[in-house]
């Protein structure tokens, strides 16, 4: 026969304080955890999410962020007149020509020499067309053909000198911010925008773009423009890939960073939270001796007593872990800004709660709990009857 | 004397929650430790600037580079002993796992610039004299178990292509901190190379180190080389070597924020297991303390008990875990040094983590004096346990 559940729930009731402290370990570690996946996961959706699948980029082969990419005119031109770019209702492809430079900002809160690299990027009229998560919330485009930027509201809060209808002062002229826009959970909402030719007249690189970024007129066209440009001479040196697969490659070495470096900290101290809860459970083994013998007494089985132990550990690691996700989930309405590593320009992301990510932190809660309960539940199922009735 | 025995049987009276106590602290202070220490190794290289040394960088970030040509207008200004420059090339060894700086150096100044990465003169001769050969840390040397003559290729990512070098010399490093992983070749063959297949990008460095005779003329210098080059394509900045290496860390202020507000919930931790335990025990032997009162011990007398035995746990746990916490950072040195090319538990880290254990000890004892002091005797002796 089994021992009811409200056994081991009235047990946890009965030693209030002690439960409450191992409720505290265990979810303090459970919440660590939880939130280094939510960082790492919420840097990926958001490099995700600034590609589109209908999107391409073209860049330089070695170019491993926009910045190092450089497309001389000429080949550009070579580029956007094949037949695999989609073209618009007024008869011009959907292509945008792109420089991408970056400039400093202070971040707000720190001392002026604490500069972080903000991206600037300067785009074809089509440029925004084919960002649908690019809305101008506040002022209005900059025109093209004139020193006018638009800025993401994300740099506005976040950094220092940046506001509507002010200026920012750099390649030498002064760049009036007539517009703020809002670039969804995407990369755009750490970029200013201007137009292109204005951003490579002031800094000086009228050569060569950045890169190239257009719509697919359908999605195999990509496959028949990569053996194209592999088999040119004059396009080898460049590479296509779909907008979004290069995005998700940028998060990739700073998301493998902070996912390490949480994981060995989690792991190292979820032993920590494991011994507390085996503390508590030795305890409750030890205190209910007698307990446990007349339970044995009464015609309880050995792994009845083991399944009560265990269960109660189970259900206090689980309800740690409970609490510290519905801690992590106030965490979503935080957002970080960094430096990225693969750009060396800063990105700003929120904390990213998936199906996956909960899943993966009661997993972990209940091990924590299993590890934790086993040796004094087993230890509380192999008492002898006799000198457990005897123990006072 | 004798309240030292009490205590310590007191301590080992359940020898395995004791047990477990002691190891949950230990585990919580080594966590500390090597959070600290992490901390720390991002702090190493900015700590080991040299006061005579100026960084010089395009205004707004390292990764654009600039012209040769500036080299020697840095010259020119009174007060520079002399002036190398460094690129950063990027590159794989073997597989993209396997990563340490590759960069392209001026062979004839670079070692009198960095005193501190010191090579046999043999060595350096070689160096200079090959034009596709290559310097490498002791410590690559050793992890990639290469020795002088050996080749190195690497697959450039940043300038692509298939590269060769010839390993001429191992330098060392002067103090134990001194970044060992690095691997420096001629710029003058990088240049070459960019000469033939993209012109554009050749005759680039990726910054100057600027040697000064007196540490004190760092701002005065400083400005005077960005103002040789206000208004050129190429604006430069120019910080002490110190300002430039902390511009690196600045970087990655989120994460060091967030490791530093884990170590202290580490902190919490401990404190959740230790005062559990003293807790129990507190419980449990209610009754035995109204006993001892009945035998004439007085309030404080019961306090210096109970404080001493949560604070020798504290103690003993805080002594393993700093005993512990040396092996964990070797061992996470090796797994990380990908990330962080050397890691060095500081004297500061230990005596910090050892200081929080003795305090948490001591808060964890509060609540169970709290309790047997208020406790009048013959409630304690009607309790059961």
């Amino acid at each position: 026969m089994k021992i009811p559940l409200s056994y081991s729930f009235k047990n946890l009731w009965t030693r209030k304080v002690t439960t409450i402290m191992t409720l505290g370990g265990v979810g303090l570690v459970v919440f660590v955890f939880c939130a280094v996946l939510m960082l790492a996961a919420g840097l990926e959706r958001t490099l995700v999410a600034t590609g589109s699948d209908d999107n391409a980029i073209i860049l330089l082969k070695s170019a491993e962020s926009e910045t190092l990419s450089q497309i001389p005119l000429d080949v550009t031109d070579i580029l956007a007149s094949q037949p695999e770019v989609a073209v618009g209702s007024d008869g011009k492809p959907i292509l945008s020509r792109e420089v991408m430079t970056m400039i400093n900002l202070q971040k707000k809160g720190t001392t002026s020499s604490d500069l972080a690299n903000i991206n600037v990027r300067g785009v074809s009229p089509a440029g925004v067309a084919l960002r649908p998560q690019i809305k101008i919330t506040e002022g209005r485009m900059f025109n093209f053909g004139t020193s006018e930027l638009i800025v993401s509201q994300k740099i506005i809060s976040g950094f220092e000198g940046a506001r509507l209808g002010g200026a920012l002062k750099f390649g030498g002229r002064n760049w009036n911010i007539v517009g703020l826009f809002d670039g969804g959970n995407s990369a755009f909402s750490s970029e200013i925008w201007a137009d292109n030719s204005q951003i490579m007249q002031a800094f000086n690189r009228q050569e060569a773009f950045s890169d190239i970024i257009f719509r697919l007129k359908n999605t195999e066209g990509l496959n028949s423009l990569k053996s194209k440009i592999e088999a040119d001479p004059r396009l080898n040196n460049f590479k296509v890939l779909h907008e979004k697969d290069f995005y998700a490659a940028e998060s990739e070495e700073l998301a493998a960073f902070i996912r390490i470096l949480g994981m060995v900290i989690t792991i190292i101290f979820s032993f920590g939270a494991m011994i507390g809860a085996m503390i508590t459970m030795y305890a409750a083994v030890a205190n209910r001796t007698v307990e446990i013998g007349t339970l044995r007494a009464l015609g309880f089985r050995r792994r009845s007593v083991l399944g009560a132990f265990l269960f109660e550990s189970l259900f206090l690691a689980l309800i740690g872990g409970g609490i510290a996700l519905c801690a992590a989930f106030f965490l979503t309405f935080l957002s970080v800004s960094t430096t990225n590593f693969t750009t060396w320009s800063e990105i700003s992301f929120n904390f990213a709660l998936s199906p996956g990510i909960v899943m993966a932190t009661l997993i972990f809660s209940i091990i924590m709990g299993f590890v934790g309960g086993f040796l004094p539940s087993f230890r509380a199922s192999r008492l002898d009857i006799i000198t457990a009735l005897r123990s006072s | 004397m004798k309240n030292l025995k009490l205590i310590l049987r007191n301590i080992f009276r359940h020898k395995l929650r004791a047990m477990l106590t002691i190891l949950g602290i230990a585990i919580a202070v080594m966590s500390f430790g090597l959070l600290k220490t992490i901390i720390g190794a991002w702090y190493a290289n900015s700590e080991n600037a040299a006061p005579d040394r100026l960084a010089t960088r395009h205004a707004i970030s390292f990764v654009f580079s600039l012209p040769i040509a500036d080299r020697d207008q840095i010259k020119q200004i009174p007060g520079v002993k002399d002036v190398t420059h460094q690129t950063w090339f990027g590159g794989i060894y073997k597989d993209k796992q396997q990563f340490f700086p590759h960069i392209a150096v001026d062979p004839k100044n670079v070692f009198e610039i960095f005193p501190e990465f010191v090579i046999s003169p043999d060595e350096k001769k070689a160096f200079i004299a090959d034009r596709s050969g290559c310097v490498i840390g002791a410590r690559i040397a050793k992890d990639y178990n290469l020795k002088v003559g050996d080749i190195m290729p690497l697959d450039g990512d940043i300038y692509p292509g298939k590269w060769e070098f010839t390993v001429r010399g191992i330098y060392h490093g002067k103090k134990p901190t001194t970044d060992e992983t690095q691997m420096w070749f001629q710029w003058d063959y990088l240049t070459e190379r960019l000469m033939q297949t993209s012109p554009r990008r050749a005759n680039k460095v990726g910054w100057y180190m600027i040697q000064i005779n007196n540490p004190d003329d760092a701002a005065r210098i400083s400005e005077k080389v960005d103002a040789l080059f206000e208004n050129s394509d190429a604006e430069t900045k120019t910080e002490t070597e110190k300002a430039f290496a902390a511009g690196f860390i600045s970087m990655s202020s989120a994460i060091i924020t967030g490791l530093q507000i884990v170590s202290y919930v580490i902190i919490g931790i401990i404190f959740l297991v230790l005062c559990n335990t003293m807790l129990m025990a507190a419980r449990e032997r209610t009754r035995e303390y109204a006993v001892l009162k009945t035998l004439g011990f007085t309030s404080k007398k019961l306090a210096v008990i109970i404080f001493g035995e949560s604070i020798a746990i504290g103690l003993i746990g805080g002594f393993l875990g700093i005993l512990l916490t040396y092996p964990v950072v070797s061992g996470f040195a090796v797994g990380m040094a990908r990330f962080f090319p050397f890691v060095v538990v500081d004297p500061w880290t230990v005596i910090l983590a050892g200081s929080f254990a003795l305090l948490v000890g001591i808060v964890s004892g509060i609540f169970p004096v709290l309790r047997s002091t208020r406790m009048t005797i013959v409630d304690g002796l009607r309790t059961i346990g």
